[in-house]
């Protein structure tokens, strides 16, 4: 063989490693998926589960209808708290963004993204759940807030910074104040990009379980009150079935954890469709 | 307003009542350094009873014992640094591997395809790994893994004990977790060196193989390295399906097949049913060793990254 053809060799074996690799990476995906699906559906199948709350061992048709509700709320709240934020706080860093203040609030969402959950629980439970005295709804919304803030942020930011001068121009040109070009000019042009990191968010923060532990605690019954309540939420409901040495439980487990990632991974997939169209659009700009 | 008007060239600042949007804009971006700042006070200040009482020691001793009032971070510091290393050395190679085929030019179907399952990889919640961590991948990697490799190196003690939840199971989901971080940070440093370096290569007649690794994964190794602290900052701070295979036992494990604990599991497993003083700070002083490690790991490789990004930007 010549020098050639053996370097073209072992460059070959590189390539189809790395594919092999790639592969491998993607494995467990799968994996996931199918269990998930295979094991979870045979409970989802039956109409209780999302009707019912939790019944005791033994009794049947027990269901989740209480984690659904209180994953709606948690969810929500949380939602109603970080997204408008989170979009202020984002159009902050594309309008005024070469502020020196503006690096630091960059630098600190992006490390606030990365702070560990379970911390953000503990600060939760010091803040609100000692204050009041009770675990509630309403501490793990906030838990699932402070989760949501810093991704918001970033992609607002990310998704306006797309958007170009020229509209912002003709905004101020026609005399209209800064406030009202950002939030009537901007961020409609930019909703794509901005609907897609508030889905991101609520994907992220529906399928937390950690921040919730301490916050809202979690509960057997149907509770919706989040001031006066603790709720339930999905993951905690896989949580805690799954550790229990009870077969019914332990299904009923896989079953929410089914329903958690068509929840999630149906929200990924539907921003990813969003995002599409922004870029397409920003084209046309 | 010297500030605004240079954002927005042509913007005249003259005449304009103070921007009020502006402020409110700001104060709103401002909570998450505020939030970042009263998590780590909230907690020292929690803390406070444990880190009084136990001074430094807390940090080195390897005793637990709610009973005795007796508490020591060793072991939980050790299993959580230990099961995100491993989970490092599992998860780098595939996930520059990874990176180095989606930074490929051409074929824009099957990296969307593989993207695509990354980004999703990222999305699965941890609690969904967790459930399938616990009832289908560490029975499987106990039969065919730690079974065969303890029967045949006996001799080595850190791969003897094989138990269905251990430090190896732990790591190995941690793995999978920290792969599209690994991966989307990778892929974009290796995409922001310069195209010329490239295509310089190849004129001088260098393969597809050598180009990537003399030229491109060297050029882009200080990107690299900042992911790998990144992914190491979230697999230090993963809870939620660490718990539930790591085995839950306060030791220093002999072997790496061993049950294990970790600071964030400790925290999730122990913090509702500690009572008294001493036992809630103490668990919140792990939280806080915790959120300080993670911290620093994250705001280095975060500036490193971004100068990179940035350097990228001015050579390109």
């Amino acid at each position: 063989m010549t020098r050639a053809a053996a370097r073209s060799a072992v460059s070959g074996f590189w390539l189809l490693l790395m594919y092999v690799l790639t592969f491998i990476a993607l494995v467990p995906l799968g994996l996931v998926l199918w269990f998930t699906v295979t094991r979870g559906l045979p409970p989802v199948s039956h109409l209780e589960f999302f009707t019912n709350p939790f019944h005791p061992i033994g009794v049947p048709g027990g269901g989740v209808s209480h984690a659904l509700a209180g994953t709606a709320i948690l969810v929500g709240l949380a939602s109603l708290m970080a997204i408008p934020l989170g979009i202020l706080g984002g159009v902050y860093l594309a309008e005024y963004g070469i502020a020196r203040w503006a690096a630091w609030v960059r630098l600190a969402s992006d490390v606030l993204v990365g702070t560990p959950s379970i911390a953000i629980g503990l600060f939760v439970y010091a803040l609100i759940v000692l204050r009041m005295h009770r675990f509630s709804g309403i501490a793990g919304s906030i838990a699932l807030a402070i989760l949501m803030l810093p991704i918001v942020i970033r992609t607002t930011e990310g998704a306006v910074a797309l958007i170009p001068n020229g509209l912002r121009e003709s905004g101020l040109a026609l005399g209209l104040p800064r406030w009202r070009v950002s939030l009537q000019l901007i961020v409609p042009a930019a909703a794509p990009g901005v609907i897609t990191g508030a889905l991101l968010a609520v994907a992220r923060a529906s399928g937390e379980t950690a921040p919730l532990l301490f916050t809202t605690l979690g509960n057997n019954l149907f509770k919706v009150n989040p001031l006066s309540d603790q709720l339930q939420a999905l993951p905690l409901t896989v949580y805690q079935y799954a550790l229990q040495p009870y077969k019914d439980l332990q299904d009923q487990a896989w079953g929410a954890a089914l329903v958690l990632v068509v929840l999630v991974l149906g929200i990924n997939l539907a921003s990813r469709w969003v995002l599409r169209r922004q870029i397409r659009l920003a084209g046309q700009l | 307003m010297a500030v605004a008007a240079k954002a927005l060239p042509g913007k005249q600042s003259f005449n304009r009542p103070p921007d009020r949007f502006r402020t409110v804009a700001g104060v709103a971006a401002s909570l998450a350094p505020a939030i970042l700042l009263l998590i780590t006070l909230t907690l020292l200040q929690q803390a406070a009873p444990a880190i009084r009482h136990f001074g430094i020691g807390f940090l080195v001793g390897t005793d637990w014992n709610p009973v005795t009032d007796s508490f020591g971070a060793l072991p939980a510091i050790f299993g959580t640094v230990s099961s995100a290393f491993i989970a490092l050395a599992i998860a780098l190679p595939v996930g520059v591997a990874v990176a180095v085929v989606l930074a490929e030019q051409g074929q824009a179907r099957l990296r969307g395809i593989i993207g695509t399952g990354v980004e999703l990889l990222a999305a699965i919640p941890s609690v969904v790994y967790g459930i399938w961590a616990l009832y289908v991948m560490a029975p499987w990697t106990f039969l065919h893994i730690e079974l065969p490799i303890s029967q045949h190196a006996t001799t080595v003690g850190w791969l003897s004990l094989p138990s269905v939840r251990s430090l190896f199971s732990a790591s190995l989901v941690l793995a999978v977790m920290i792969l599209p971080t690994l991966v989307a940070i990778s892929r974009d440093v290796i995409r922001a060196v310069p195209r010329g370096l490239k295509e310089n290569a190849i004129a001088l007649g260098a393969t597809w193989w050598e180009t990537t690794w003399k030229i491109i994964l060297p050029a882009a190794r200080n990107g690299i390295f900042g992911a790998t602290i990144l992914a190491l900052g979230r697999a230090l701070g993963e809870t939620i399906a660490v718990t539930m295979v790591i085995g839950n036992r306060y030791e220093i494990p002999h072997s790496i097949f061993q049950p294990a604990y970790t600071l964030a599991s400790v925290i999730a497993n122990e913090f509702n049913e500690s009572t008294g003083a001493l036992y809630p700070a103490a668990l919140v002083e792990l939280g806080l060793v915790l959120i300080l490690v993670t911290l620093v790991l994250n705001v280095g490789a975060l500036l490193l990254v971004h100068s990179i990004s940035r350097d990228s930007r001015l050579t390109a």
